[in-house]
Order: structure tokens, then C-alpha cells, then sequence
């Protein structure tokens, strides 16, 4: 070898740079470049190879740094993003392009899309859809449903400047930038260069009884700091999420209720960590029951919840079983869904350090307070001696509002008084995080002779694990939406959610509706196919309208937009009907099918209060900075809520310093979560900045119609062409402040689930078109359209992308996700589609406005998702005739119901 | 140093015939087999050796070296007969993994759902394996002998694949639950030589439908002289005695043995397609 390096070192070019650094030539080389080498911009999503995130550039060529070993690239040239987009001018153009078509939402996957487009856009291959996404198949987005990665890559050379404006207008992300450059930190890349490792002793077994060995000699002999367990939790050892169902503890104590639930942890060095032996516990397995069926019977998880069922929930209005009964047409059904892993590319990361008595923790999280306050429980301090510092969070679809890494290393670095850190491997994170919730539902729906829905009959079964977590909404929320978004006065729905020896089902974008959604809207399908309805029309005509009452009895005089959403889905649905009528009178081995569904979402808690709080203030120097705690986890928070601000106080977004989340610094804005941020936190931005504007024209003595600008020489008033400079008071930190909250006006629902458990409900739309291969029973999206009334698109670009992520998630569930306990715990095995698997997305944005919501504008993160998998398969079952009741609808389960005849 | 980067074969074999170590290619399985572990403590870089590197025409057919990677492959300018390597070499991974996996690499890992084995047993592939005692020529079909198990004994090294010399055109499909980045749930090769619109000879293996990706020689011999109308009725009737498919978190077993059917007839009917395209 002509370039050795000194021994134990490496050299090589990392972004233009001749470096050399001490490291393991067997080490994996994502380890070596972001530990050693610095370049946090390196992801590690998966260390398999199914994820892509940490690709770089080695002589060129995309490689996953995960796979490679640091040795093999001595003496070679390594690119990585962030110096990629600072120097390579094809790199250069795409952070222009990822901007203007925001083809970054969290940003996670962004290193792994650059570097691998790089490489496309220097090959100087034809650019085309299909060229772009076999150079992009092997990076895995969560959050964008790709189409906007297409976009951006295809549009690399265009030159059209960013959009500018306030409410309403098409901004590019305000925390593109670092996204982009490489430079966003997300939950492993802030941790201190000295803090110990932390790893997690984790059961085995669905079920089992465990007695420690000799700990304390175990941590002598091999040099670690501490062992963590139950007995070292100076509070309780539970959290939870909802009051009242706090069951969960950090460390199981006498027997673990689920596989890869903690028992203990390590703390050392790295290096200690590597070179430990077995773990000294000796496990007991125990039987376990994986599903709700003979849950009653089994072994009570926990000892207050007979039969194991945690809670149940319940909705009646009018009278199900005589309407039922005197129904012309009576269409009943059976239909299950699978655990849903969020899948989000970035795993669970924490650090924490001790600052005196307070200990301080910087994690990727959905919920900065709830995750406060539940640390505070377990560490036996005030709330307010507990700091958490969000990170950049690289995707998050509901189930990093749970504790999980957190405890960990506050523990460790309490009782250590060093720095402690925390990653994730992708296994321990698909076995322990929570889960969408499986079901098992049976529905009945009845309609007159006219097309009328009469009444209808839910009855669902919740898989809800061995914890609470979320699983009480889930059970509240089903009821309530079963119905979906149409008039349905007799109705009777029940849910339940059962424990069982699995990983908690907590919070997934939509809380259970997307799987009550799979049940109604095939049943929808099939009353329309028994009353000789277009399905399309069917819908419409039974669809609620402004006036209607809700199966809660809530009547919503203006904003009910579903009428407007199947309206705006006519002209494509009959383009559709056409296309697929024409393909399949030539086609005999493959068919086309088209599908639709509808969907609706309650925005917020349900009947609680969940209020948020936006502070600003302006410093004497006259800088306007805005506390903004709702956490951006990629759908865009940042931007919305600063859009808001910035339209209510009257001055461009520009303007804004955002500061924040960070609980010592930014109020409770509550968590990301339920589509509740651009609604609930948006209205509090908008009041905070109307509360600022008023103080800032009471200063200059001008009135209400005056402008604001705030420029070098102060805040300038303009009122009637006179300008006024605004003397600022003297103050620390702010010579003006404003703190607003905002919370929404909901009701408790009485025992028959009577009231306004929501301010505002989001309603949607979506057609599905594809194709089947009868004889393989593989199918091939061709497009969805989907219709989503937001009430206002504060900024439709961002829009386009949560509807568009959303989209893709409904997909993966109707198609392909499943997890498995035990079995599907990587990336290769549960799947998630790739970019090869979202077809051309038409988003048609109905604006019917909304009495509640800042300018009108109403939540949309959960309903993206909502309508796609019932579409998907409504589509299928037009195809071919056969009708999945159970998903995911897998090429097997779609060839044996062609084979079948199943309807 | 834990990572040894020999230059030349001598120098790997010296290395590998010390015993302990690993050889490690491209890493794409090896790096995923440890799952969250550490690294070997020795491990033998092989991309670096000269003779296992590069395509060459020779006079019996065609050579490939060991440490070629999916990406060089599809490079090269290689016959209709490679077109389904080809077609597989796609279907390996992602770019990524194409870009880094090397072919010797595939062959060793011996998964049943390895990529480049069906392609390679259609073409009656042969590897060379070179040991610091000698070397060895052995038929792929045998080099294999079950899920993660070979030939390879230790000090050993898979230098090279021999292709014998063909007329014909080869076809791969692949069967998923997604577009790329997806493990089979079958996959099926064919390499197919037409005289006067029928089959003179046909070469077809099937993988992941067994421990290992297997030949279909009872089919083969089936197909001879037929005509692509006759393809139907002949699949319809042939027991796939060769095939012996699991289920697992894929799909079931009936499934595959199903799908399995299909999939053969189309790869059959498109490699006779391109035939005819490439003579047209």
C-alpha cells in the first residue's frame, strides 16, 4: 500500500480535505465518520443497508457507509452531504431545488437523497422519473411520500426564485437551510464527546420471570461505570401518557410483559460496551398471549384490568338495532388490520447531563413537557428541575411522544454526575416502540331504499399491548369517528382495547380511525354495489353537510367540507372510470380498479383540554423573536406557526427570530400530536401577534391600520403616509413581550358519547387508480387524488407535503406493513414503501374555512393518511372482484381472494 | 491491523491461510450479519486483488472475478445470454449495495434468496476457488449445498465464475412486495435459445423456493422443441419436484408454489422476446 497511514490510523479525502484519524480499520465507516471524523451529517438509520440514510460518496460512488469498513476507503475520496452542498455545484442546485418543492420535512433522509442525486446529476444519465428513482431506490423516506423528492431532483437546474408572503403563501421551509447544508442535529448528533454509553438489558421473551447474577462484580470485572435497574430509580418507576393509565415502568420489575421490554442497563465507555460479557440474568419464559383473542382467560397483565381489557369506549345516538332492522339493504363485514411500526428513519436518541440538582436532556421528542413531567415522576424532582432540549427530529408519526430513551440516561448521568448518550439500534426500536394499535372489527351499516344511510353497528377490538400509552384515545376516538364523515343518525359503536404480551400500541398518525376507516368504507363499497349506486355518488348523497349532526350530536354550522372534497374528486372520478372501463375491455391478465374513500378527524383532544402557549417579545435593540415550543418533527410547524405569527403582528416572516423548543425558554405548546399544532398553537401565535402589534401601535400612537416594519434604525409605524419610529421601553430580555395561549372549546361527552368532543374536524377525500396482475395478484398504483379540505392552507406547499407522506403511509399499511413480535424487526423485514411504490399524487386543497381555526384553517397531519388504505383497497376490489379483509393486502392474500372469488 | 488489504492473490491466500480471519468484499452482508455487534477482530479486504477483479472473454466463455460488483457488471458490454445477470444484478439491493456487493460475495453468503444465484445456475456457472494448497473448479449447483452453507472450505477463497460460451438470451424476474430494496419472495431465470420459433434448449433455475435456488433439468428437457403457444399447458402440468418452498413473513408456501408458475412462463416468454429482438 502506497498511503499507509500510521498504525490505527486512517487517511483519506473527506470532503476535499487530506485527513487522518485514529480509528478501527473494522469499524463500520458511518461510525468512524460521524464519531471520529465529526461529520454528524452522516445518518444511521438501520447499520443493514435497508435504509440508505448514511450514504455517502466513496471514489463517486453512493455506498451505505454502514456497510463498509473504515480501512477499505484509506487512500480514497469520501463525500458526504455537507460538503457536497458546499462545494459541488450539482449539489448546490438540488438545495435550491429541495427548497423550492420542500422535498425536506424532517430531514433525516435528506444526507442519504442529496448524495445519492449527486451522483445521478454527475453520471449525466437522462433525467426522468425512472432514472431519478432507481438512483433513489435505496433511501427510505417516511415523511414525504417522495413525490416531492422526484420533483426537486428533475427540477435540479431550475432557477425559479423561493415564494415570499404570509398566510396563504407557497414559503419554503424556514428550517430548510440546515436541513439541506448537513448541518441539522438531530437526537445521537448532539451528544457530548464525552458522555458514557448507556445500553439496555432487554427481555428476550414475550414473557418472563428474570433473577440478576452478581451485578456488582459483573460491572467490576468489566470495567463499566453503573448498572442501572428498578432499585436505582430515585421516583417512581412508571410513566405514561394519559392520567390515570401511568403503567409502564422504566426497569420491569419481577417479570417482563412484552419482548424487548428493559430489565436493566449498562454504563461505560464505548469501548467497555464492546468488550462486555453476557449480562448476568437468568430468564424464566412464561406463557404469553400475542393477540386479544382468549385475552379474558389469560393472565392479567395488570392487576387493576380484569380480563384484561384496559378501557373501552362508546358512542350511541338513535336506535342502531331498529334501524337495522328496518333497513331495505343491510351490508355486514369482519375486517382486521396488523401492527403498524411508524418507521420513522431516525431511531430514539437521548443525552442527558446533571447541571446540580437538575438534570438537563436533549432528546428527539414529540412532547418536551409531557416528557418533562414524566421524567420529574421518575426522578423525584419538581418538574421544573428538569430541562428537555429537543433536537431535530428525524420523524416521529406519534410514537416519540412516549418516553423511551430519555429515562435511560437521566439515570445515568444523575447518579454518575457525567454526561450519558443513548441511540437506538433499529431492532431495539421497532421491538419497544409503540405501535399502531391492531384491530379486529366487525360493522354492520344499513341504508333505505333510496340510498340512505339508516343506521350503523361498530364494534372494534383493540390489540393495545403490554402498556397504556395512548391506547385509552385510541378507544375514544374510534367511536367517535366510525361513522366517518357522514349523517348517520341511528349509530352504535364500541371499542376496546385489550393488553396482551406485545410492545405497546400507543399513538399513530390517525389514533385508530385509519383502521375503522378500512371497515367503513369497504362496507360503503359494497351497500353502493347492493343499491346499484355509483360509489362515488353514494357518498355524497349520504355525506354530512354544515347543519348536520354528528353521530355525537355535534352540529357544525360552517366548515363541514366533505361535500366539497367528493365534488372536487367528480371530474377525476369519472376521467378514471373511463380510462380503467377502456384498459380492461382489451386486458384479460391484469385489470384496473379505482377506489374511493372518505375520512374525517377531530383536531385536538378528545373532550380534554390541551391548550398551547406562544410567547414572544422584542428586545430593546428591536429584535423581534418568536418562543416557539410546538415541536417541527417535519410537517412544519416552524414555518406555519411563524407564517401566523408573523401575518397577525403585520410583518413578513423575515422578520421573526424563532427561538426554541426548550422547556427553560419556550412555553408549553403542548405536544405534536392529534393534528392540534397549526390549529391550537397556531391560534395562540395569531393572538400573541395581535397581542404584539396592538402594544407596538399603542406605542407609536397610530391606529389599528398602521404598518409595521422592523429595520435597522427600530420598529417604523406607517399610518396615513406618516411614519413613526417607536421609542422601545427599557426592559430584560424583551422591552416588549406578549404570551398568549389558546385552548380549544370542546364539551365531555356524556355516557352515550353525546357532546362536541372537538372544535374542529378536518374532513378528506381520496381516489385511488391501479392495477392488479391477476395471475401474481401484485399490484401497481397508477395515481391517487386526494381532496383534503384544511380549512385554509396556511401554506399549501407544506400542505402538499403532509397529504402527500400521509398518502404514503396509507399505502404501506393497506400493502405491505405488518409488524410482527419477534419476527419483523428490521427494515428488510417489516417494509416500508420505497419510492418506487408512491404513484403521482394530485392534491385539489378545499378551503371551506373553519369558525374555530387561525384564518380558518383546520389540523391535517392524521387525515392525510385516513382515506388512502380503504381507497386502496376499494380499488382492488374493482379490479378483480376480490375483497381484502384483512391486511395488509400482500400479493398472497390478493391472489388466494381472486382464486377464492372472495367478496 | 485487524483489516488486511492484500494486492495480489498470493498475498490474500498467505493471509487467509492463517486462519482466523474473515475475507471480507463489498461488506453488504457481512456488516448486516452482525447485526448490532461488533466487527471480526481480522478481516481480509479481497477488492483490492488484482486477479479477482474484471469480465474476460475467454476461449471456452466468459470470466468473471470474484471481487466484480453488481455495478461493474452492468457495465460491461456482455451478450443477450447476460441479460438476465444483468437483470438480477438490478434487483441486488439498491445502488448502494450494487455499488459496493461484489459477485463471489453474493455466492458465498448463500442465502436462498441471494439475487445473482439464479442467473448464475442458468448459465451453468462454475467458480474457481483458490487456496493456498491449489485450486479447484466446481459447478455452482454443487458449490452451494444449502441455506448459508458451501463448499468454501477455510483458507479459501472464490476467485473467479466461469460462464461457458452459449447462444441464447436470458430473462430474470423478480417477485416482491415492493419496488426495490426487497428480498424475494421468488425469482426465477431463464436462459433460452430459440432455432426456428422453438425452444432448442432451455436452462431455467428458481430461487427462494428452496434451501437453495435449483434448476429445473425435468422442465428443461419438457421444453425442448416446443413453441411458446405450448408453454401454458406444459407449466400447468409440471409438479416442480425440484422446489420444496417454505412460508415465512413473505409469503406462504402455497403462494410461491403458485406464483411460481407464472413467473417461469414469463421469464421463458421474455427471453424468447428478446431473442427474437436482438436477431430482428
Amino acid at each position: 500500500m502506497s498511503l499507509d497511514a500510521p498504525q490505527g490510523h486512517i487517511g483519506f479525502t473527506l470532503n476535499g480535505a487530506e485527513i487522518t484519524v485514529p480509528a478501527d480499520s473494522t469499524a463500520r465507516l458511518s461510525e468512524v465518520l460521524r464519531e471520529v471524523a465529526g461529520a454528524k451529517d452522516v445518518k444511521i438509520g438501520c447499520n443493514a443497508g435497508d435504509c440508505g440514510a448514511c450514504t455517502v460518496l466513496v471514489d463517486g460512488a453512493p455506498v451505505c457507509a454502514c456497510l463498509m469498513a473504515a480501512g477499505q476507503v484509506q487512500g480514497h475520496i469520501v463525500e458526504t452531504q455537507s460538503g457536497l452542498a458546499a462545494e459541488d455545484p450539482h449539489a448546490r442546485r438540488l438545495v435550491r431545488s429541495f427548497q423550492r418543492h420542500q422535498a425536506a420535512q424532517c430531514g433525516i433522509c435528506t444526507p442519504g437523497m442529496m448524495v445519492s442525486a449527486v451522483a445521478l446529476l454527475r453520471s449525466g444519465t437522462a433525467l426522468s422519473e425512472e432514472s431519478v428513482a432507481d438512483a433513489l431506490g435505496g433511501v427510505l423516506c417516511r415523511c414525504t411520500g417522495y413525490r416531492k423528492i422526484v420533483a426537486a431532483v428533475l427540477d435540479a437546474s431550475g432557477t425559479e426564485p423561493l415564494t415570499e408572503g404570509g398566510v396563504g403563501a407557497p414559503i419554503a421551509r424556514l428550517d430548510g437551510g440546515p436541513k439541506l447544508s448537513g448541518e441539522e442535529r438531530f437526537g445521537d448528533d448532539v451528544a457530548p464527546a464525552d458522555a458514557l454509553t448507556v445500553r439496555v438489558i432487554r427481555s428476550p421473551y414475550h414473557r418472563a420471570g428474570f433473577r440478576f447474577g452478581e451485578l456488582e462484580a459483573f460491572r467490576e470485572a468489566n470495567g463499566l461505570d453503573l448498572i442501572l435497574t428498578a432499585a436505582d430509580i430515585p421516583g417512581e418507576n412508571r410513566f405514561g401518557v394519559i392520567p390515570g393509565f401511568e403503567d409502564q415502568p422504566v426497569f420491569a420489575e419481577g417479570e417482563t410483559r412484552f419482548k424487548g421490554e428493559a430489565v436493566a442497563a449498562v454504563v461505560g465507555t464505548q469501548e467497555a460496551l464492546d468488550a462486555m460479557a453476557a449480562f448476568p440474568v437468568v430468564w424464566e419464559e412464561r406463557p404469553a398471549i400475542l393477540t386479544p383473542e382468549g385475552a379474558e382467560s389469560a393472565a392479567q397483565l395488570h392487576q387493576s384490568r380484569a380480563e384484561n381489557v384496559m378501557c373501552r369506549g362508546y358512542v350511541a345516538r338513535g336506535d342502531a338495532d331498529a334501524a337495522l332492522k328496518g333497513a331495505a339493504h343491510v351490508v355486514s363485514g369482519r375486517f382486521s388490520t396488523g401492527f403498524i411500526e411508524h418507521g420513522y428513519i431516525e431511531p430514539e436518541a437521548a443525552s442527558a447531563h446533571r447541571v446540580g440538582d437538575r438534570i438537563e436532556i436533549s432528546c428527539c421528542t414529540q412532547a418536551p413537557y409531557m416528557n418533562r413531567d414524566g421524567l420529574a415522576t421518575i426522578m423525584g424532582l419538581a418538574p421544573e428541575a428538569v430541562r428537555i432540549l429537543p433536537t431535530a427530529v428525524g420523524g416521529g408519526f406519534g410514537s416519540k411522544l412516549d418516553l423511551t430513551a430519555q429515562p435511560y440516561v437521566a439515570l445515568a448521568a444523575w447518579h454518575l454526575n457525567r454526561p450519558a448518550r443513548i441511540t437506538y439500534t433499529r431492532t431495539e426500536s421497532i421491538s419497544t416502540s409503540t405501535k399502531r394499535h391492531p384491530s379486529d372489527m366487525v360493522m354492520e351499516i344499513g341504508a333505505d331504499a333510496d340510498g340512505r344511510i339508516v343506521g350503523a353497528r361498530f364494534d372494534g377490538v383493540f390489540n393495545t399491548g403490554a402498556y397504556a400509552s395512548w391506547g385509552p384515545t385510541v378507544a375514544n376516538r374510534v367511536p367517535i369517528h366510525a361513522s366517518g364523515p357522514y349523517r348517520t343518525p341511528n349509530y352504535q359503536a364500541k371499542s376496546a382495547g385489550i393488553h396482551t404480551n406485545t410492545s405497546p400500541a400507543g399513538a399513530f398518525r390517525g389514533f385508530g380511525v385509519p383502521q375503522s376507516a378500512v371497515a367503513q368504507e369497504q362496507l360503503y363499497d359494497m351497500l353502493a354495489e347492493r343499491l346499484g349506486l355509483d360509489r362515488l355518488e353514494f357518498r355524497r348523497r349520504n355525506c354530512l353537510t354544515n347543519g348536520d349532526p354528528t353521530v355525537t350530536g355535534q352540529v357544525f354550522e360552517t366548515g363541514m367540507g366533505i361535500d366539497a372534497c367528493l365534488d372536487a374528486l367528480k371530474p377525476h372520478w369519472d376521467r378514471a372510470q373511463a380510462e380503467v372501463a377502456a384498459f380492461n375491455a382489451s386486458h384479460e391478465d391484469r385489470k384496473r380498479g379505482i377506489g374511493v374513500a372518505a375520512g374525517w378527524y377531530g383536531c385536538g383532544n378528545t373532550s380534554m383540554s390541551n391548550p398551547s402557549t406562544i410567547r414572544a417579545g422584542v428586545t430593546p435593540k428591536g429584535t423581534l423573536m418568536l418562543h416557539q415550543g410546538a415541536v417541527d418533527i417535519g410537517q412544519g410547524s416552524n414555518t406555519v406557526i411563524t407564517q401566523i405569527f408573523a401575518e397577525a403582528l403585520g410583518v413578513p416572516v423575515s422578520a421573526v427570530t424563532r427561538v426554541g423548543p426548550d422547556t427553560d425558554i419556550t412555553p408549553d405548546a403542548g405536544k405534536t400530536s392529534a393534528s392540534r399544532q397549526t390549529y391550537i398553537s397556531g391560534n395562540a401565535a395569531r393572538l400573541c401577534g395581535a397581542a404584539l402589534r396592538a402594544q407596538i401601535l399603542r406605542l407609536g400612537n397610530v391606529s389599528d391600520a398602521a404598518e409595521i416594519a422592523f429595520t435597522e434604525e427600530g420598529i417604523l409605524l406607517t399610518d396615513g403616509g406618516t411614519t413613526v419610529r417607536v421609542e422601545l421601553p427599557p426592559g430584560a430580555p424583551y422591552a416588549l413581550e406578549a404570551i398568549e395561549s389558546y385552548d380549544p372549546p370542546t364539551t365531555p361527552l356524556d355516557p352515550n358519547g353525546q357532546g362536541d368532543p372537538y372544535a374542529v374536524f378536518g374532513t378528506a377525500a381520496q381516489i385511488c387508480e391501479l392495477e392488479v396482475d391477476l395471475a401474481l395478484g401484485t399490484v401497481k398504483l397508477r395515481r391517487i387524488v386526494a381532496a383534503h379540505d384544511v380549512g385554509k392552507a396556511i401554506n399549501p406547499l407544506l400542505v402538499e407535503g403532509q397529504i402527500e407522506g400521509g398518502v404514503a403511509q396509507g399505502i404501506g399499511m393497506a400493502l405491505m406493513e405488518e409488524f410482527l413480535p419477534g419476527r419483523t424487526e428490521n427494515l428488510h423485514d417489516y417494509l416500508i414503501p420505497t419510492i418506487g411504490d408512491v404513484p403521482p399524487i394530485d392534491t385539489l386543497l378545499v378551503e371551506s374555512g373553519d369558525a374555530h381555526g387561525p384564518y380558518g384553517a383546520k389540523g391535517l397531519g392524521e387525515h392525510c393518511l385516513i382515506p388512502t388504505a380503504p381507497a386502496v383497497l376499494n380499488a382492488i376490489a374493482h379490479a378483480t372482484g376480490a375483497r381484502i379483509h384483512h391486511l395488509p393486502a400482500t400479493p398472497d392474500k390478493i391472489r388466494a381472494a381472486i382464486l377464492s372469488g372472495t367478496t | 491491523m485487524p483489516l488486511h488489504r492484500p494486492d495480489t492473490l498470493d498475498a490474500a491466500l498467505a493471509l487467509m491461510g492463517r486462519g482466523g480471519a474473515q475475507a471480507l468484499g463489498g461488506g453488504t452482508d457481512l456488516y448486516p450479519a452482525l447485526r448490532d455487534g461488533v466487527p471480526p477482530a481480522e478481516l481480509v479486504d479481497l477488492t483490492g486483488v488484482a486477479e479477482l477483479r474484471g469480465m474476460t472473454r475467454e476461449a471456452e466463455g466468459w470470466r468473471i472475478g470474484g471481487a466484480t460488483t453488481w455495478s461493474a457488471l452492468l457495465r460491461a458490454d456482455l451478450p443477450p445470454l447476460f441479460d438476465g445477470l444483468k437483470a438480477a444484478a438490478r434487483e441486488v439491493g439498491s445502488v448502494q449495495i450494487q455499488n459496493a456487493g461484489t459477485v463471489a460475495g453474493n455466492l458465498c453468503n448463500a442465502s436462498p434468496a441471494a439475487d445473482g444465484v439464479p442467473a448464475l445456475l442458468a448459465l451453468d456457472a462454475e467458480v474457481g476457488l483458490a487456496s493456498a494448497a491449489g485450486t479447484r473448479r466446481l459447478p455452482l449447483a454443487e458449490f452451494i449445498t444449502g441455506p448459508r452453507a458451501t463448499l468454501l472450505v477455510p483458507g479459501e477463497i472464490l476467485t473467479e465464475i466461469y460462464i461457458p460460451g452459449a447462444k441464447g438470451c436470458g430473462a430474470f424476474l423478480k417477485l416482491g412486495a415492493r419496488k426495490y430494496l426487497v428480498i424475494s419472495i421468488a425469482m426465477v431465470a431463464a436462459v433460452i435459445e430459440v432455432e426456428a420459433g422453438r425452444i432448442a434448449r432451455a436452462r431455467i433455475a428458481v430461487g427462494a423456493c428452496a434451501p437453495v435456488a435449483r434448476r429445473l433439468p425435468d422442465l428443461e428437457a419438457g421444453l425442448r422443441g416446443k413453441s411458446v403457444a405450448e408453454l401454458s399447458e406444459i407449466l400447468r402440468d409440471y409438479p416442480f419436484p425440484e422446489l420444496a418452498p417454505i412460508g415465512d413473513v413473505r409469503a406462504p408456501a402455497a403462494y410461491r408454489d403458485d406464483a411460481v408458475r407464472t413467473l417461469v412462463a414469463r421469464a421463458i416468454t421474455t427471453a424468447m422476446e428478446q431473442e427474437a429482438a436482438h436477431v430482428a
